[in-house]
């Protein structure tokens, strides 16, 4: 049986345990900080090493990938930070968590908020950054408030502000909140709306946040739960904390599951080291009495839904290293980064949505499709019409007046929004459950059309 | 256009000290509009033309620059509201746990159209209730927050004693 391994939240729920300073460094917190500034600048093949080189390092070596959605290398992506533009250099945290399944970040916030602001403080050292700000949506008032708290508190204690620590290093951060809108959440997004504008999200090239990013300066956006990962990275090792999890998909991850399951809720794995199945069943107690499975979203709302039975071809390399094909049902899928990519989705937030059979599919569909045409922010006209078009043809649908071609209607307008038509990669997020929805379950799509239309076609022959 | 008491916002000192705080946060003034509008809505319960001229006066702006703010974002609001407002989730996980009921119940019970997924007023300015998009919490639906205040695993029964709880005069 899986079991769970927690790391980033093996304090939150424990009893007794609060939010405040003094019960964080009574757990061992700081402790790290501590150690990072401590650290000197070391000599490696005539070069010298400085400490912020070495955590660096140590973040690419650990293997670390966001936690956010894209699954991106967090080592990489820090790398490719503009160190030379003589701009300062900035640290956004991404806390708006809005792709809907997904609740770990709220977990974090408000049941350790110091972690996050341990890793932060690590990160904006390792960077070089003076000046860093926590992007909270605008729904999580409390959690706000707890980040002013804390901030606070860490001030007082000189791990924030002038001199942190003794060092000569400064370090402010401020807690930004989201007023409501989805697209905050993405980074280039989250940055106009963090200079005070509209969340139009940016082009890209050129406007790449390591390069030009806030105030157009260099700037590193890490969804909470990465930020936090930096500072177990920097307490284990990065060589022990890559023995976390899976090659290449190291670490560990909370997985938020929600929908049709008798136990929903939030469970930290070592990466890959549980399948979807073994969390369904084994963490969030399996299927409510009597349901069978019938569809799974298996990394928030906008990853591709998988079916129950869909069997997947899948790349392995076994114990010597040989590539081998093997075919897996999707309950037997490690949840990790590349073998969900490899079966056609992903595990994007984290957050897996269960709908057994008493789901219409059409309807969840319908909901989920409201929610993007409600959420685009209209800039580009495919995804702004077409995400209006899809939710419009679902509600009609759904209210019994469509037509059995309406799923090749859907699956016209989804097919032709993502793929570089769009600024950002909403495209994406808007038309990949459409066209996984209703490619794996067309026949539920075209059956409540047919039936609309001989209703319809009754009426019409009774009206004459 | 004839200048009424409406017309115009009082801040108090305090709360411009507050806000003056606030903008010193940010490199760039205009960075501190979000967080000016929500203080603002705070205080004044929602965002009134004064307000926002007043904030863009306040950032060295034009008030469209601040009016494109609060017709974008769907936390803030042009119009007064209900002295509760009471947004229930509507997305797929809790649409899965039973939102949509939970939405009509209240509906009913505040005498509103549950078919209405905007936000509604009930008549005696008590209650403003509307359908909101993911509120994060998805493992706990259905999920609700009155104001600030945030509820989960929200059963009709509970809807019905929240609805005591925060019908005050
Ligand atoms: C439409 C859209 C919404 C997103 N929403 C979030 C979000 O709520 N939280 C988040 O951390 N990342 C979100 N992302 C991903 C961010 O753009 C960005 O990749 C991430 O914050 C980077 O952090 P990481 O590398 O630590 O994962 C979203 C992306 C898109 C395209
Ligand atoms: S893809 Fe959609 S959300 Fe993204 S910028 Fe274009 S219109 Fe806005
Ligand atoms: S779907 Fe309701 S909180 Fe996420």
């Amino acid at each position: 049986m899986a079991e769970e391994y927690r790391l980033i939240l093996k304090n939150a729920d424990q009893p007794g345990y609060t939010v405040d300073i003094d019960c964080y460094q009574k757990h061992g917190g700081y402790q790290t900080l501590k150690k990072v500034m401590a650290m000197a600048a070391i000599e490696k093949d005539g070069k010298v090493i400085s400490p912020q080189e070495q955590i660096r390092e140590e973040v690419k070596v650990s293997g670390l990938r966001g936690r956010g959605g894209a699954g991106f290398s967090c080592g990489l992506k820090w790398s490719f930070v503009d160190r030379r533009s003589g701009k300062p250099i900035y640290l956004v945290c991404n806390a708006d968590e809005s792709e809907p399944g997904t609740f770990k970040d709220r977990q974090i916030i408000h049941k350790d908020p110091h972690q996050l602001i341990e890793g932060m403080i690590i990160s904006a050292y390792a960077n070089d950054v003076h000046l860093a700000y926590i992007y909270i949506r605008g729904e999580f008032p409390q959690g706000a408030q707890m980040l002013v708290r804390a901030i606070e508190e860490a001030r007082q204690k000189n791990f924030l502000g002038k001199g942190i620590c003794g060092t000569s290093y400064d370090l402010e951060i401020y807690v930004h909140r989201g007023a409501g809108a989805y697209i905050c959440g993405e980074e280039t997004g989250l940055l106009e709306s963090l200079e005070g504008k509209r969340p139009y999200p940016r082009i890209k090239p050129p406007y790449f946040p390591a390069v030009l990013g806030l105030y157009m300066s260099p700037t590193i956006v890490n969804n909470v739960e990465t930020l936090c990962h930096v500072k177990h990275v920097m307490e284990m090792g990065a060589g022990e904390y890559a023995k976390l999890g899976t090659p290449n998909n190291t670490g560990t991850r909370i997985v938020c599951i929600s929908g049709h399951v008798r136990k929903p809720g939030y469970y930290e794995i070592q990466v890959g080291h549980a399948t979807i199945g073994q969390l369904i069943h084994d963490f969030a107690g399996g299927l409510l009495p009597g349901r069978k499975l019938k569809a799974i979203i298996p990394g928030g709302s906008s990853a591709k839904v998988f079916k129950a039975g869909e069997k997947f071809k899948i790349k392995q390399k076994d114990k010597d290293g040989h590539e081998v094909e093997k075919e897996m049902d999707i309950l037997d899928i490690p949840y990790d980064f590349d073998t969900l990519m490899a079966a056609g989705s992903m595990s994007g937030s984290g957050a897996i949505i269960v709908m057994d059979d008493t789901t219409d599919i059409v309807e969840a569909l319908g909901n989920l499709s409201d929610f993007y045409a409600h959420e685009s922010c209209g800039q580009c006209t495919p995804c702004r019409e077409g995400s209006l078009w899809m939710s419009k043809a679902l509600t009609r649908l759904n209210n019994g007046g469509g037509r059995k071609q309406d799923a090749d209607y859907l699956l016209k307008i989804a097919d032709n929004i993502p793929g570089g038509r769009t600024i950002c990669a909403f495209g994406e997020a808007c038309s990949w459950p459409v066209q996984s929805f209703v490619r794996k379950f067309k026949d539920e799509f075209e059956a409540k059309g047919a039936a609309a239309e001989i209703k319809s076609g009754q009426t019409a022959t009774m009206n004459q | 256009m004839a200048h009424t008491e409406k017309d115009h916002i009082k801040v108090s000192a305090q709360l411009e000290s507050e806000i003056d705080g606030l903008i010193s946060h940010y490199p760039q003034k205009r960075s501190a509009s979000l967080m000016i509008l929500h203080r603002l809505q705070e205080e004044f319960g929602y965002l009134s033309q004064p307000a926002i001229e007043w904030t863009a006066m306040k950032l060295e702006l034009q008030p469209i620059n601040i009016y494109e703010l609060v017709t974008f974002y769907p936390m803030f609001r042009e119009h007064p509201v209900g002295k509760t407002v009471v947004r229930v989730c509507r997305t797929l996980s809790c649409a899965l746990g039973g939102s949509h009921q939970l939405h009509s119940h209240l509906c009913r019970k505040l005498g509103l159209n549950p078919a209405d997924k905007g936000p509604q007023n009930t008549p005696d300015g008590k209650f403003t209730i509307e359908f909101a998009e993911c509120l994060a919490s998805c493992g706990t639906p259905p999920v609700v927050m009155c104001n600030d205040d945030f509820y989960d695993n929200v059963s009709t029964d509970q809807a019905d004693k929240l609805i005591k709880k925060y019908n005050q005069p």
